[in-house]
């Protein structure tokens, strides 16, 4: 077990190492959109189903077929770009990557090299009582493949999944410390959730996230030599495998050693990264445009469409909360940060009488949630009907005897 | 009957006269007869069993047996390229042509014929099938890759035929064997269920006895398919319309670096002979200049090349055809073999030379230059296009060479597509029509080209040579 597991609170300060050396990550997310059928074809992208069950000619690969562009797995893209505060590009095509695995049926993935649909944007996350901007690199969206099942002597394929719409959210890297990085995924996750375009589960594969990380002495203009992670399956193990590798090339570079630039795998059992290839074994995907796929223009009416459809974002929402109900921002930001949470609260505090909705605002937050992280659920899954809650409330707050 | 043009069995089976089953019974009887020598067809135990429907005379094609190129998708019956690879597969969808083909009345459509393997080669050689054979003289080349289909037509085996067209693979092998083949415009025959070569060139298109069959299966086969992304939503005009038109005054362009050292002297003289033939039905010709022609076969053997290497990835024997036995030990190794043992040699030099193309640190410098010029080939054209009507030029340098002569030495195989493949890098509608024979008696054929969707005035200007001239009525002894 890592330090880190046992002395966390060493971590919470950053430890002395701290003091010479930089932390510089970048985030590579994967989003799963929810689009009814997949990105080239019309199969369903229905999760949990029997395997090899939703597929056809198209996602299977099969010689002859083609695919064929589904319109609002491109929308979608363009909603998330434009949330992100990126350029949405006026011309997008995509490219193909070419690299052989058993479970990528054409033996390459249509993806988007040097035009992606959007480039250049921010999110502005929480972080340590800060507001910290974050930028974006690119989004482009791509196909997922299809899932192994290996067995004894034997592998199996599951193609549901194959040809699935993902969105390739890059960060630059900005990023400071592996709790920021959690932090960015929160943030992430939680507008995701307002436009409504993706479960953004880790457990079910609907979220995925590499990271990029380096070590530089503090103040240094170059960045130090750097280490992608995967096979991280939750916001938590992220963090704690970019912290596991923060001390790992920490320590390096103190002995004076050098840090090898290679593709590492989280062990969630041991908590350590593994290196699974150096860069000398780096694939060479040989990107060119898919000669199957148009180019497609984005027009200025498209944008303007599908800025119509993105709703009142967690930002927005938190001030107009402190407005209009007189909340704290910590209140505030705490019933925002999921649409859902959201639009459960304002139901309430719009049906409180009161001028004062502080009061509502603290038993949500406070015995509310408490109730439902008993039960693993979030607070708008407490079956309580609004007018019941708001009794409840009235009841305390006047503290009626009914004894 | 086998040896009647569609529209003449069209004419009959409206009236009456004779039944689909009639037809395909005497194509059968020719295929009997001849193919042992000729070898056009491959696996055809199951479709001489088949028996076709009564024909519906409210649809065009009456009841027509249509023979296809191995690399189209025919619903549950094998479409293999003509490659060990993908040995026994039976697609489970048909391609958007063959289902325009069954919808316009067409009969059996499981006549498969040869070509090279992955319509890779100009010669039909490179078939795991083994060679098809000119009908006009068996030891020579009935060209390629949709040699095949060529050859059946040519030899009363089929009434008429699908190719795939992605350097000349249509108009070559139909100039090889004296009939009629058709390149449309990138985008006008959808290739959704076509085996892909190079996805932005192929195209699918007619191989017919005459000119007027060629624009009744374009009639049948074009259009936008929504489930080809690449296939324009225009309107299709009907080609039969175009034909009968006269000439006069159609401006017709000789391409000056077409007429240069490397062309056959007698094909030079044949086709300057057509040349004055339209001049003598009313059309005016002039020398235009197409000035990056001579960079067309380097460029296309880096795209197309490149876009093969990619899409034959597909086959490494995880879910269908061939997968090499006894690798016991890993993944790899199974890839390894399979595509060892499941290529020929001539789709492992495409892979391996598109592989190298797009490779790190090459794709500037081969890619991405091929591209550009690919661009300046298409502009030449567009400015020839400004004025001239069509550009006329010969549709291969030599007539039909001996089979061996050329297979162990790829550059000059690929020097047989020199007139052909620029037609397919601009993504132009091109023609090749019988226009004479050399003093071996082997066919000569002439290619017209025109602006993109204008197919009709390729049908205009062939018809009227050939109604002008004898070529296309001449049959191979067999």
């Amino acid at each position: 077990m890592p330090l880190s597991k046992l002395l966390p609170g060493i971590w919470k300060n950053q430890n002395y190492s701290a003091m010479e050396y930089e932390t510089v990550i970048g985030l590579e997310v994967h989003l799963h959109l929810k689009t009814k059928t997949k990105a080239f074809c019309g199969c369903s992208t229905e999760f949990g189903q029997a395997p090899n069950s939703q597929v056809c000619p198209v996602c299977l690969g099969f010689p002859g077929s083609l695919p064929v562009l589904n319109k609002v797995a491109l929308d979608y893209a363009i909603k998330v770009a434009l949330a992100l505060n990126c350029q949405v590009q006026e011309y997008t095509k995509f490219d193909r990557k070419n690299y052989f695995y058993p479970d990528l049926p054409k033996n390459y993935q249509i993806s988007q090299y040097d035009l992606p649909v959007s480039r250049d944007g921010f999110l502005n996350i929480e972080s340590d009582d800060k507001t910290e901007r974050v930028a974006i690199r690119r989004v482009h969206l791509e196909e997922d493949a299809g899932k192994l099942i290996h067995q004894e002597n034997l592998s199996l394929v599951d193609f549901n999944r194959t040809g699935i719409p993902l969105l390739e959210i890059v960060s630059e890297p900005d990023i400071n410390s592996p709790q920021e990085a959690y932090d960015y995924l929160v943030a992430l996750k939680s507008l995701i959730g307002y436009l409504d375009v993706s479960d953004c589960d880790m457990e079910k594969g609907s979220l995925r996230c590499d990271a990029n990380i380096s070590i530089r002495k503090k103040g240094a203009k170059e960045l130090g030599v750097k280490t992608e992670l995967k096979n991280m399956n939750s916001f938590k193990a992220v963090k704690e495998a970019l912290s596991f590798e923060v001390e790992r090339q920490t320590e390096l570079l103190k002995k004076g050693k050098s840090i090898v630039q290679e593709t590492r795998l989280w062990d969630a059992k041991e908590l350590k990264t593994v290196s699974m290839r150096t860069k000398e074994e780096a694939q060479d995907y040989r990107y060119f445009p898919e000669p199957d796929l148009t180019a497609f223009i984005i027009n200025k009416e498209k944008i303007d469409e599908i800025k119509k459809t993105i709703p009142e974002l967690p930002k927005e929402k938190a001030g107009r909360f402190m407005k209009e109900y007189g909340l704290s921002e910590y209140d505030a930001k705490i019933l925002v940060s999921n649409k859902r949470n959201a639009d459960y609260a304002e139901e309430r505090l719009k049906a409180w009488p009161d001028e004062n909705k502080k009061s509502v605002a603290n038993w949500l937050i406070g015995p509310l949630a408490a109730v439902a992280s008993t039960t693993n659920i979030e607070i708008s899954q407490v079956n309580i009907p609004a007018h019941n809650f708001l009794e409840l409330v009235d009841l305390v707050e006047k503290k009626t005897n009914y004894l | 009957m086998n040896k009647l043009t569609a529209h003449e069995l069209i004419e009959k089976s409206g009236k009456g006269e004779i039944t689909a089953a009639e037809i395909f019974n005497s194509l059968k009887k020719r295929i009997k007869d001849i193919d042992s020598q000729v070898k056009a067809y491959v696996r055809l135990a199951d479709s001489l069993d088949s028996q076709p429907e009564p024909a519906n005379t409210q649809l065009p094609l009456k009841g027509i047996s249509v023979s296809i190129k191995d690399n189209i998708c025919t619903r549950g019956y094998n479409t293999e390229c003509c490659s060990k690879i993908l040995a026994g597969f039976k697609p489970p969808y048909d391609a958007t042509v063959i289902r325009k083909l069954k919808e316009a009345g067409a009969a059996i459509l499981t006549l498969k014929t040869n070509m090279d393997e992955f319509a890779f080669g100009s010669s039909t050689e490179n078939s795991c099938f083994g060679p098809t054979h000119n009908p006009w003289d068996l030891d020579v080349v009935p060209g390629g890759s949709s040699g095949g289909s060529a050859a059946a037509v040519a030899s009363d085996s089929a009434i008429m035929a699908l190719g795939s067209d992605t350097g000349g693979s249509i108009r070559q092998p139909a100039s090889f064997c004296g009939v009629v083949g058709l390149k449309p415009t990138y985008g006008r025959v959808s290739r959704y269920g076509l085996i892909a070569f190079a996805s932005s060139l192929d195209q699918i298109g007619p191989i017919t006895k005459d000119v007027r069959d060629s624009a009744i299966l374009m009639n049948a086969i074009s259009g936008y398919d929504p489930y080809d992304s690449t296939s324009i939503n225009m309107d299709v005009p009907d080609y039969t319309k175009s034909l009968g038109m006269d000439i006069e005054g159609v401006k017709i362009g000789i391409p000056e670096e077409y007429f240069v050292e490397g062309l056959d002297k007698e094909i030079k003289t044949i086709v300057q002979e057509a040349i004055n033939k339209l001049k003598s039905l009313g059309a005016d010709y002039k020398s235009v200049s197409l000035p990056h022609s001579q960079y067309a076969i380097p460029v296309y053997y880096i795209v197309a090349t490149a876009e093969a290497s990619s899409n034959l990835a597909r086959f490494d024997g995880v879910q269908y055809g061939f997968r090499a036995q006894g690798v016991k030990s890993n993944l790899i190794d199974m890839y390894k073999k399979t595509r060892g043992d499941g290529f020929g040699e001539e789709a492992k030099r495409r892979i391996i030379l598109g592989t190298y193309a797009l490779s790190h640190g090459y794709y500037d410098a081969y890619y991405l230059r091929a591209l550009k010029v690919r661009t300046l080939i298409k502009q030449d054209f567009d400015k020839v296009f400004e004025k001239f009507d069509c550009v006329v030029t010969p549709t291969s340098p030599t007539a039909a060479f001996k089979i061996g002569e050329k297979i162990k030495d790829p550059l000059k195989m690929y020097l047989s597509d020199i007139y052909t493949i620029s037609a397919n890098l601009a993504g132009i509608p091109a023609i090749s029509i019988p226009c004479g024979f050399t003093k071996k008696g082997l066919p000569v054929g002439l290619q017209i080209l025109a602006k993109p969707f204008n197919e009709e005035m390729l049908f205009r200007v062939a018809y009227a040579f050939e109604q002008a001239t004898p070529w296309h009525l001449e049959k191979p002894k067999l």
